[in-house]
Order: C-alpha cells, then sequence, then structure tokens
C-alpha cells in the first residue's frame, strides 16, 4: 500500500500564551514560538507507518509513505523528523502559512496525489494552529474519492477496502471505505490496537502513541529523498478564499469570588450572572 | 533560548526533539509522584530501551544506537528539562557508569551477554566502587575477591549504589591483590549469585525517584569469566570511567540550572508583590542575570570539555574542573530559584524545591568537590 500523509508544522500549542497579537490585529505575531509537528498528523504518520509494516518487524517496510508539508525551508525539520521515524519520502511545497488556507492546499494536495497515486490519504483531523478541520474533507471531495474523518480504528481489507471506525455519541460508527480514499484521524488511533494491517498479525499490540526514532534512524533519513515543489507548480490558481479581518485575543479571564454560602451563590447566580 | 551546545548538529536538534517527547509522555505526568514514592516503575528502563535512548554512545552491533557523548548529553538534558524527574533520569542512565568498562576492556563474550539486554531495557546494570568505610579513597577499597578454582569468592559490602536496588548484575569493584590501586580489579557480579543481598534501601535527601542501595557480598561465587580486563589491572578503567562520569554529571547540573531559570522567570512575572510582579523588581531581574550568566559559564566549560573529549584529548583534568564549575554554579543557582520562589519555593509541591534537593548530591557524587580539586592538583602538578 501506498500511502501520503500530510504534515504541519504549527506552534507549539504548549506555549499558546505566549501567542501576541500585534496593535494593527492584521496577523499572530509567531516570532519567538516553538515549532513542532502537528500532533494529530503525527498520528496520521503513526497510523500510516503502522499500514505498511508488520509490527513485529517494523524495520522492514511493507509499503510506502510519502510525507508532505507546505512551509518555509526551515520546516524540513518536520519532514526529516517524519522520515527518522520511518517514512520513504518527502516533499516540500514551498510556501509560507499567510499565502494558504485550507482550499488552496487540498487544491494542491489534489494534484500532488495525481502525481504520487497513493491508495489512501492518511491526515490529521484537524491543526491545532487554526483548528479549520476542512483539508482532509475538501480533498476527498475534489478528488472525488471516499472520505472516513475522526477515524478512531483503522482496519485493511483483503478486498482493496479499510474499515473506518468513528468515536460518535453513544457508540462507535464503522464506515466501510473504498481505496483509494481520504482518511483522517483522532487521538484514539495511536492506542495499541486501532490500527490492523493484514501484514500484522491479528494479536499483536503497539505501544501506546507515536514511535520515537533513535540516532540510526536519525542518520539514515538524511539519505531518505526530500524532494521541493513550488506552490504554482501544484495550482494554477493560488488566490485565497480564506481571508482574515482582524485578529484578537481572547480577553483575559476576570479573577473568581468566593462565596461564603450557598444562599449567596444561588442569589449571585440570579442577580449577576443572570443564569437562574 | 536554546541550550544547545555550540557544535551541534541537525542530529542532536531531531534527538533532543524525540527525547522531549519521551520525556513528556512517559516522565512528566508522574514526576513528583516518583519522588514522592521514592521509586518510578521497572517499565520505565524497557520503554527508554525500545525509544533507543539508553543504546545511545554504545555500538550498534551492541544493540546500541551509535552517537557519543555529546548525544547522551543532548538526550539527558531534555529529559530533565521536559521530563522534571532529576532521579528517574539517572536511574535509567545508571548503565551509563556500569557498562563502559565492559565495552572498553571486557571479552567479546561479556559484551555480547551483559549489553546488549541492558540498552534494551530488560535488565538493570549498577556501578559499585564506593564502600561503607569510604568513597573518595578509591585504592583503598576492602571488597575481597580469592581466587577459588574457576571462581573467585567474593566478600565485603559496597554503598550508596545508584540502581543498585533493582540491578540485575553490578559491574564491583573488589580487591584481587594486595593493598593500594595495583590491587583492584573489576567483576560482574550477576544479583542472583547466592551471598548478594541489598541490605538496605537508602533514603535520600533527593535524587529520590532513583533507588540507591547498600549491597553486601557474602561468599558471593563469581565465574572467572565475569572477570572485566586483566586482574588487578581494574583501576585505570575505573579512572576512565570517572571522566566521562562527570561529564554527564556536569551536564546534569547545567540541565538542572536551567530549569530552576527557566521556573523562576515565569514565576518571577506571575507572582506579585508591592503591587507589581517580582520581575517589576530590579533585583529580582538582577538575580536571575547572575543566574543566567553562571549558566552561562558552566555550559561553555561544558561544551569546551566535551568538545575535547571527542577529539581525544585526555580530560581528566578539564572533567574534574567541568564539573566543579557546574556544581558550584548549580548550588548557587537552585538556591536562588528556591529564593525567588518565597514560601512556595520550600514546599514539596513546587519543582525548584525538588531540584534543589537534588542539586545538593552533585558536590558529592562521582567524586566529591575536594577530590576534584586534588586530581586538579594532581594534573597541574603543584
Ligand atoms: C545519591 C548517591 C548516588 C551514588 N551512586 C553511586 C554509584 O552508583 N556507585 C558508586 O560506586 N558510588 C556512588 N555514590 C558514592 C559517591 O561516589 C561517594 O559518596 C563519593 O565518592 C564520596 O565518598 P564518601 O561518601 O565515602 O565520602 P568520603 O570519602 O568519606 O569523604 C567525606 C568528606 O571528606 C572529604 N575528603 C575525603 N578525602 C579527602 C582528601 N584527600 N582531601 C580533602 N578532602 C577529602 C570529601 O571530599 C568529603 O567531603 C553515590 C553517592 C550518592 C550520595
Amino acid at each position: 500500500m501506498k500511502i501520503l500523509v500530510a504534515l504541519k508544522r504549527v506552534a507549539d500549542p504548549d506555549n499558546a500564551n505566549k501567542v501576541k497579537i500585534p496593535g494593527s490585529g492584521d496577523r499572530v505575531d509567531t516570532t519567538g514560538l516553538e515549532w513542532k509537528p502537528n500532533p494529530f498528523d503525527e498520528y496520521a504518520l503513526e497510523a500510516a507507518l503502522r499500514l505498511t509494516e508488520n509490527g513485529q518487524q517494523p524495520k522492514t517496510r511493507a509499503g510506502e509513505v510519502v510525507v508532505v508539508t507546505f512551509g518555509p525551508k526551515e520546516t524540513e525539520t518536520t519532514l526529516r523528523a517524519a522520515l527518522a521515524t520511518g517514512a520513504d519520502k518527502a516533499i516540500r511545497v514551498d510556501a509560507t502559512d499567510d499565502q494558504l488556507d485550507g482550499d488552496l492546499v487540498a487544491r494542491a494536495l489534489k494534484t500532488l496525489v495525481e502525481r504520487e497515486k497513493p491508495d489512501l490519504v492518511v491526515m490529521g483531523k484537524q491543526a491545532v494552529d487554526g483548528d479549520s478541520n476542512q483539508v482532509g474533507q475538501i480533498l476527498a471531495e475534489l478528488l472525488d474519492w471516499p472520505q472516513a474523518t475522526f477515524a478512531a480504528t483503522i482496519e485493511e481489507e483483503a478486498a482493496g477496502s479499510v474499515l473506518v471506525g468513528r468515536e460518535v455519541d453513544g457508540g462507535v460508527a464503522k464506515l466501510r471505505v473504498k481505496l483509494p480514499a481520504v482518511v483522517t484521524v483522532d487521538l484514539r488511533i495511536v492506542a495499541g490496537a486501532s490500527v490492523y494491517s493484514t501484514k500484522t498479525a491479528r494479536t499483536f499490540k503497539y505501544n501506546e502513541g507515536v514511535r520515537f526514532a533513535a540516532l540510526p534512524a536519525i542518520m539514515a533519513a538524511k539519505k531518505k529523498p526530500l524532494t521541493e515543489v513550488k506552490l504554482a507548480e501544484l495550482a494554477a490558481d493560488t488566490k485565497l478564499k480564506v481571508t482574515y479581518a482582524k485578529f484578537q485575543a481572547p480577553p483575559a479571564r476576570k479573577a473568581g469570588i468566593k462565596v461564603k454560602d450557598v444562599a449567596e451563590l444561588v442569589d449571585k447566580l440570579q442577580k449577576e450572572a443572570k443564569v437562574l | 533560548m536554546s541550550s544547545e551546545l555550540i557544535f551541534e548538529t541537525a542530529e542532536h536538534t531531531a534527538l533532543r526533539e524525540q527525547a522531549r517527547r519521551f520525556a513528556r509522555t512517559h516522565i512528566r505526568p508522574h514526576a513528583h509522584a516518583w519522588d514522592e514514592a521514592e521509586e518510578f516503575p521497572r517499565e520505565l528502563y524497557r520503554a527508554a530501551g525500545e525509544a533507543g535512548i539508553l543504546g545511545t554512545s554504545y555500538p550498534e552491533e551492541l544493540g546500541g544506537s551509535g552517537g557519543d557523548v555529546s548525544h547522551v548529553h543532548a538526550i539527558s538534558e531534555e529529559l530533565v528539562l521536559e521530563g522534571h524527574s532529576v532521579g528517574a533520569v539517572v536511574g535509567i542512565g545508571s548503565h551509563g557508569i556500569a557498562l563502559p568498562p565492559i565495552v572498553r576492556v571486557g571479552t567479546d563474550a561479556q559484551k555480547r551477554k551483559y549489553v546488549p539486554p541492558v540498552l534494551r531495557g530488560e535488565k538493570i546494570a549498577a556501578l559499585a566502587i564506593t564502600e561503607p568505610g569510604g568513597g573518595s579513597d578509591v585504592a583503598s577499597l576492602a571488597t575481597r575477591a580469592e581466587r577459588d578454582g574457576d571462581h573467585y569468592v567474593v566478600t565485603g559490602s559496597k554503598m550508596f549504589i545508584t540502581s543498585g536496588c533493582r540491578a540485575d548484575f553490578v559491574t564491583t569493584a573488589v580487591r584481587t591483590g594486595g593493598p593500594g590501586h595495583g590491587g583492584v580489579s573489576l567483576l560482574v557480579i550477576e544479583s542472583d549469585t547466592p551471598g548478594f543481598q541489598v541490605s538496605k534501601r537508602l533514603k535520600k535527601t533527593g535524587w529520590r525517584a532513583s533507588d540507591t542501595a547498600e549491597i553486601t557480598f557474602d561468599r558471593c561465587r563469581v565465574p572467572v569469566a565475569n572477570l572485566i580486563g586483566e586482574e588487578n589491572q581494574g583501576f585505570v578503567p575505573i579512572m576512565m570511567n570517572f571522566a566521562t562520569e562527570r561529564i554527564f554529571l556536569a551536564g546534569q547540573c547545567v540541565a538542572i540550572a536551567e530549569l530552576c531559570y527557566r521556573e523562576s522567570i515565569a514565576y518571577a512575572r506571575e507572582r506579585k508583590a508591592f503591587g507589581k510582579p517580582l520581575s517589576g523588581f530590579q533585583v529580582t531581574r538582577h538575580k536571575l542575570a547572575d543566574m543566567a550568566t553562571e549558566i552561562a559559564a558552566a555550559r561553555g566549560l561544558l561544551e569546551a570539555c566535551i568538545a575535547r573529549h571527542l577529539r581525544g584529548d585526555n580530560v581528566t583534568n578539564l572533567a574534574a574542573k567541568a564539573k566543579n564549575c557546574a556544581t558550584d554554579m548549580l548550588m548557587f543557582v537552585a538556591d536562588e530559584a528556591v529564593q525567588i520562589h518565597g514560601g512556595y519555593g520550600y514546599m514539596r509541591e513546587t519543582l525548584v524545591e525538588r531540584l534543589w534537593r537534588d542539586a545538593r548530591l552533585y558536590p558529592i557524587g562521582g567524586g566529591t568537590r575536594e577530590i576534584m580539586n586534588e586530581l586538579i592538583s594532581k594534573t597541574e602538578g603543584y
């Protein structure tokens, strides 16, 4: 199986308090922020690796995973890290975040999919910076491929399809999607038995989470292919559909107050908060 | 602010990122609880083995990950910075002093038998030099190993042994010959040998997540095949081991101090007194500036020491200086960090309180501050 995984580099969500908005309000100031791969994309990569190997012999590849990111030269470290983790090949589409929106990324990915011809595209359900949750869905629509979003489980099936489990209120919905398809993944996909590939014994259980790359894999990643593609090569029209009118920091939370008893609490909820 | 050493490459950066992720998932959530419990789960060795962390600086033929001391430092620094448990980091790192003598002067059979299972995290290794009667004066150690056919019969005891409570084997300094350093040998003693006993699980000020043992040997029969290097030639590998151990310890000091510093900046910005944040007082800012300066100086010396070690220089002298410089620096920085945190800095829930307790070990372990000065005096040739 050949799988394309899209990765995005995002500002570390654990440092959200460092995000600053300049007085002009026209952008988010990203200087001084630490970057890391979007966690959901790391889960997507882990799922793709599990689908293209025998879990008992993860060093021998039994399929191909191509990772792609849209970003400036520095984002190649994100791609190298993905190659160290196990991906076979990487593509960087040269662009900066302000030149992109979900629609344009999906259109460019469509061209890449046509070039690379993967059997499956696996993506994070959303990037934790903009939380747009759009690219996977738009891409499937543009390709006219089936889609399964928010996957908690993926099972490879012999008949050229995958069975995707999605957590919904009150249970799990299972979708059978014919390949080629687009699947976006949720956190649960990295649980020990969330991904089943026909190459791995049913009884095998992975360690929970995303695998770690040791030094030899990091060294080997330097020799794996990483190519650069211009955005304009992939999308003739690079105009954005989504434009941002204004950025504004959320209002600072006011300090709480202490009440002396339930009566005072009820009184305040009624008269001040007006929620009762 | 990056804490990377000047000569680090893109591989170090990638490795640091992996170590951070490991620490965030496997260590950080439990750091406080492990300190209170005075233990971390044995499973952590396996997880670190599987992630390739334990194998760093060991050859790939022995199941290692390759790399050198600089890679070990990069990983250990990130584990401290992100994991917040110095005890756990030194606990999973005890093989870093127990295995190198085997790798350096052991036979192929010994390497194959003892190294790979430890790097996989399946077995735990410890190093035992210090004895209840004295640690600084290594050449006077008293644990006897008498030859009896193809065995040594070992009797004596060892003190303050990191990971000793759970170790599967202990690289042990014993006396096979006459008095002085010419009578010292290294033996691998497996913990299931009859007569091997963890006589005491020691309670400590800091490094509490790691276990520390007093071990007694009562007529332990150890195969001669477990002799590391030549008989009565153990002193040199012990001393070589100390040089890298001191680099690791100086590196830990820099990492712990960096964490104290970061915690202090955050607290100084957030805590208010007299109507403004602590960082609004020049006194606080200057404290932080002094901390930053001391850290930078110790890091600079560490950097020089690692670079020289990697290019093959003998760093006995420089490693001793780097260790003393780093331990003094850490004692100062950790103390200032507690001071900036005020009463909270003295409370068990506060990270810098724990780091302050951890800090006190460094001028003692791996050769005391005074012994470092003895070494420096000797090598400078006064
Ligand atoms: C938490 C912890 C973990 C440890 N882990 C290990 C381990 O894994 N393996 C191991 O083998 N050891 C370990 N040690 C032991 C450590 O290396 C020794 O404690 C250290 O070498 C000092 O030995 P000592 O405690 O016997 O002190 P002593 O040698 O008794 O020294 C006492 C004091 O006298 C001073 N002194 C001694 N000689 C001189 C001199 N010539 N000139 C001036 N001053 C002198 C010392 O500097 C010190 O201040 C550990 C210790 C601790 C606390």
